[in-house]
């Protein structure tokens, strides 16, 4: 393992994170412009949307009961889970060129992604 | 306007951003918020977590075909995102209680010094080629990139001070919703003398971990609507394909003077919208 073929491996998950996510999203947004097509779409004044959109369990429920604004979020969440895994598989590939230094650095920031997703959803 | 008909206007200038974003490595929030905001009317709110969805998968996509590449350097990117990520949820947070338009006035001064930088040296073909100093050499962020078929090698200086740039661009990321791959560049191109498309590709690479770092945040405060995020999400993904197909045939000096006045319609906008209040 050296580093060129670590972002090899990272290259694809990207890839695969974002096609997976956008797939979801497109499902999601036919979903819905299928049934919505011609709603009106203001966003002129800010009103917090329903609580279930904004979490990971009701994100997940919505989306298990086959609500189209639910499956865009839940591949909105893949999405932002995406980098997330970069940088974990970054950490697995620095332990095996037995890099300890830049495991210790990707866990950091790994770390600080976990605190903020934890903390906020 | 109809649900179809916001949908397909945002999608299609959510793919130009998307393209904009990975030709300079600036990520697509910059082009989506002022468009989104004042031609379309939609509430900031909904506009930066738009965007900051946008940066994401401006990020990912482009990223993964740099990769291949070779220009993007792991080492460095990953360093700097200790900086630029605690920076972003301390900016995240910092949102609900900071007047931003302050912020934005700051920012776009910044914005117009470093395009003023950017088109000045624009005369120059040069890429930075330094060696690593200690602190770099200890860290070992000296690398290659391809140059015409061969392998060029590449040192890094001054880490602290990118470092703290890195800090500033993650803290304005989660703030503003933006990728801030200006200042990333900035930090990395003028502080820190890595080669300007290393930068820029390193940049890009770091933004969707900086972003990812204040969406929990955006989500749980009900700023990501997924009827505004989802046309945005797609178009900028296909607009960056094809943003990525350029940047690897385009010279370095093309990339400032695009760089430049990107960033310089950017500042106006920044400076115009915090005066009035709008940022």
């Amino acid at each position: 393992m050296d580093d060129t073929r670590l972002e090899g491996f990272i290259g694809n998950l990207l890839r695969a994170g974002v096609l997976l996510a956008a797939s979801v999203v497109l499902v999601g947004g036919v979903f819905y412009l299928a049934l919505h097509h011609a709603d009106s779409a203001t966003y002129r004044s800010f009103a917090l949307e329903s609580s279930n959109l904004r979490n990971l369990v009701g994100i997940c429920k919505s989306a298990a009961h086959l609500n189209s604004l639910g499956i865009i979020q839940l591949g909105l969440l893949l999405l932002i889970a995406t980098p997330v895994a970069r940088v974990g598989l970054a950490a697995a590939g620095f332990f095996l060129e037995r890099d300890r230094l830049y495991v210790l650095i990707s866990l950091i920031v790994l770390a600080v992604l976990i605190f903020s997703l934890a903390h906020g959803t | 306007m109809t649900a179809l008909t916001f949908s397909l206007v945002v999608g299609a200038i959510s793919a130009l951003a998307g393209f904009l974003g990975a030709l300079t490595g600036l990520g697509g929030g910059v082009v989506i918020v002022p468009v989104l905001t004042l031609a379309l009317g939609v509430d900031l709110k909904y506009a930066i977590g738009a965007s900051l969805v946008s940066v994401i998968a401006t990020s990912s996509g482009a990223a993964a075909a740099y990769v291949k590449e070779g220009y993007s350097n792991i080492r460095i990117g990953m360093l700097l995102e200790i900086a630029t990520t605690i920076g972003a949820v301390l900016g995240a947070y910092l949102a609900a209680f900071t007047s931003t338009h302050i912020i934005a006035i700051i920012f776009g001064l910044v914005l117009i010094q470093s395009a003023y930088q950017s088109l000045a040296s624009s005369q120059s073909e040069a890429d930075n080629l330094v060696s690593s100093d200690r602190l770099a050499r200890l860290l070992r962020l000296g690398s290659n990139y391809p140059v015409r078929g061969n392998r060029q090698e590449y040192g890094v200086q001054h880490v602290p001070a990118g470092f703290g740039l890195m800090f500033g661009a993650g803290a304005l990321s989660g703030l503003l919703g933006i990728g801030s791959g200006a200042v990333k560049v900035i930090a990395m191109d003028r502080a820190m003398k890595i080669p300007f498309k290393v930068s820029t590709t390193t940049s890009n690479f770091m933004i969707g971990v900086t972003a990812a770092a204040s969406a929990g945040v955006y989500l749980s405060r009900g700023y990501i609507d997924p009827r505004v995020a989802m046309p945005v999400m797609l178009g900028v993904l296909a607009g960056a394909y094809l943003g990525t197909k350029v940047l690897v045939h385009a010279p370095v000096r093309t990339l400032r003077i695009v760089f430049g006045v990107v960033i310089a319609v950017l500042a106006i906008e920044m400076i115009v919208n915090g005066i009035t209040g709008k940022v």
